[in-house]
């Protein structure tokens, strides 16, 4: 890590400022992919490559097709064409539960908080590799007491930064809605995983609370982390972002670091449509 | 009015064998429905499965009873969860009931074919498969137990039948307080929930489907060892929609309402039977309204009167929590 921990952009070194652009240090590469809904064409990505250890934000405009792109990297839906490799393993054809056991995980722009289960039980739903999800040691509570202790535990560390504690006990179909999007984030980070898919995960969340989430996303980058999000609040994307995709009708058009974005001419057009020269204002959005 | 009789018909309603086999078939459509989400609309196959894998084994194939509760309670249903669940617990929930119910009715109407009477006895069914459960009964054949109820032979099938249910409470309660029923929960509420969090949501359904089809073959071959016959028109479909009553009853996703469910519902089902039947014999039901041989129809009215109440002011089901049914309108 460099000495300035509040961003990884010197991980971007040499890259140019193009969509599509190759990158250092690729953790997940897409290509070709495709996905059509009847005759609209939701997503058409050429080619994208996301850095290791960064925060990268995937903006557009509604419609653009960044949660159905996000479907497609984590094979909850599957491409009409192309490929998507993490960390040199090929996706095609792999279930979405494995693509999670590889260490990619993703959250729900509409969220799902399994509601008759308490918030705590949500949580160590995340924890992998648990012994007493086998039938027959569940049978025999010494085999997994320890473990279940250790999920708790963490857990517990995690409601805690989530500003959740106090919803420990209650169910999770008791939040509201900006609680359900703090726990579901935090329960894909019980996870443990390599990359976290951030499908809005800020919206409706308090101004205070999110300023102290992104201090903790940041650190998880620092750990090594790599994080993928979907955002429409530019002030967020500026602020915690090391690179930003910007996806129009499918397409990446635009591909940079947060300053370079916002004046960008094919994003305004994007954002605003063409014959518009100023400077973009996202915040409007 | 006999009021003994009243009262001891329905303390055996509330008690007997039907109230064992079908608390077990219920405590699998738990498993599938309460914890799971699975819709099983046949739970009478997994019953005739456990009737047959038994009967079959002893009398058809000419193996001991131990070889027979093998069949029935490992062989059969675990053969049929895989063949009904392989082509539809990928696809939606609808699927796997419509797959039920079909493989329910197929089972019952193949077993009565007359071609293959030489297997399952066709109509008849299959009879005296299980002497040698009866050889280990403790009690005398000719005395009467608990309170009158029950003759020793009833008495040995009762008693059994007890420490069964007792034991697959007990599995319940145990693997629900685990990981394992922490994930088939998960399943219940959101399936791609669960996925995301990387766990085989087709696998834990398919366990799902299997254990609780035990719990159901359990169940009927309790009922075919009590009367020594497994017969087709045993495992009717209204058979499966008597056990999803004693389910509601009591209500789903609790360990014990499956239990009370069927209690209630063959106590009750004893008690109006018994107590109209009194009200016919002594003219306080005169015959212009009502005569002995309806009795049978009017007490399931009243059944489904009380279930309608039911719905109306307990939807939860008695054991059920109102606070966890009124999540699901938000
Ligand atoms: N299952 C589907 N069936 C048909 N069309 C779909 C489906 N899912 C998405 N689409 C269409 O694909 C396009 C992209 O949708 P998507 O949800 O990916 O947009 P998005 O960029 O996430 O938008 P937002 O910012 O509003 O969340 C939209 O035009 C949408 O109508
Ligand atoms: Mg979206």
């Amino acid at each position: 890590m460099t000495a300035d921990s509040s961003n990884a952009q010197h991980l971007f070194d040499g890259v140019p400022f193009e969509p599509g652009t190759s990158k250092n240090d690729p953790i997940l590469v897409a290509d070709n992919v495709r996905r059509a809904f009847g005759g609209l064409v939701a997503v058409d990505v050429e080619h994208l490559e996301v850095q290791r250890g960064a925060i990268t934000a995937l903006i557009g405009p509604n419609g653009a097709g960044k949660t159905t792109f996000f479907n497609l990297l984590t094979n909850f839906d599957e491409p009409d064409t192309g490929s998507r490799v993490f960390e040199g393993n090929d996706l095609s054809g792999v279930s979405a539960y494995k693509v999670a056991n590889l260490g990619m995980v993703r959250t729900f722009q509409l969220t799902k908080s399994l509601s008759k289960m308490t918030v705590i039980d949500n949580m160590r739903l995340g924890g992998t590799g648990q012994a007493g999800e086998s039938f027959f040691r569940a049978l025999f509570p010494f085999m997994w007491r320890r473990q279940e202790a250790e999920i708790t535990e963490r857990a517990d560390a995690l409601l805690e930064r989530f500003k959740l504690s106090h919803m420990r006990d209650e169910f999770a179909g008791t939040l509201s809605g900006g609680q359900r999007k703090l726990l579901e984030m935090a329960r894909a980070l019980m996870v443990k995983p390599n990359m976290v898919m951030l499908d809005e995960p800020m919206a409706g969340v308090n101004p205070a609370l999110k300023q102290s989430l992104l201090e903790h996303v940041k650190g998880l980058r620092d750990e090594g982390m790599t994080v993928l999000f979907v955002e429409h609040d530019m002030d967020m994307v500026q602020e915690i972002s090391d690179w930003v995709v910007v996806m129009a009708e499918g397409r990446i058009i635009a591909e940079g670091p947060p300053a370079s974005i916002a004046s960008n001419q094919a994003v305004v057009d994007a954002y605003l449509g063409s014959h518009h020269d100023s400077a973009l204002d996202l915040e409007a959005d | 009015m006999d009021w003994g009789a009243i009262v001891q018909n329905s303390f055996r309603g509330f008690i007997g064998e039907p109230f064992i086999y079908f608390s077990l078939a219920a405590m699998g459509l738990n498993m599938h429905y309460g914890y799971t989400g699975l819709l099983n609309f046949g739970q009478a196959v997994f019953m005739a499965a456990g009737a047959y894998g038994l009967s079959m084994a002893v009398v058809t194939l000419g193996l001991n009873f131990w070889w027979g509760l093998l069949l029935g309670i490992v062989v059969f249903p675990l053969l049929l969860a895989l063949i009904m669940g392989i082509p539809t617990l990928r696809l939606r929930a609808d699927y796997l009931a419509i797959v039920t119910i079909a493989a329910s009715e197929m089972f019952r109407i193949i077993a009565r074919s007359p071609s293959l009477d030489r297997w399952t006895g066709s109509s008849d069914g299959l009879t005296a498969f299980a002497n040698t459960f009866y050889d280990f009964n403790p009690f005398d054949k000719q005395k009467r137990y608990f309170f009158g109820l029950f003759i020793g032979n009833q008495m040995w099938v009762v008693l059994v039948g007890w420490i069964v249910l007792s034991l697959v409470a007990l599995i319940v309660w145990m693997t629900m307080r685990s990981p394992w029923g922490r994930v088939l929960r998960a399943i219940r509420e959101d399936e791609d929930a669960a996925r995301s969090l990387g766990k085989n949501a087709y696998s834990f359904k398919m366990q799902s489907l299997m254990i609780g089809g035990i719990f159901g073959a359990l169940g009927g071959m309790f009922r075919a060892i009590g009367t020594q016959s497994a017969q087709p028109q045993n495992f009717i479909t209204d058979v499966t929609f008597f056990a999803w009553v004693a389910l509601i009853l009591g209500g789903a996703a609790k360990v014990g309402g499956p239990i009370a469910g069927a209690a209630i519902l063959y106590g009750i089902l004893n008690f109006t039977d018994v107590f109209l039947r009194q009200l016919v014999e002594n003219d306080y039901i005169p015959e212009s309204v009502m005569d002995g041989t309806q009795v049978g129809q009017v007490r399931f009215m009243l059944i489904g009167l009380g279930l309608i109440l039911l719905a109306v002011y307990r939807p939860q089901g008695i054991f059920g929590t109102k606070e966890e049914m009124a999540l699901d309108d938000r």
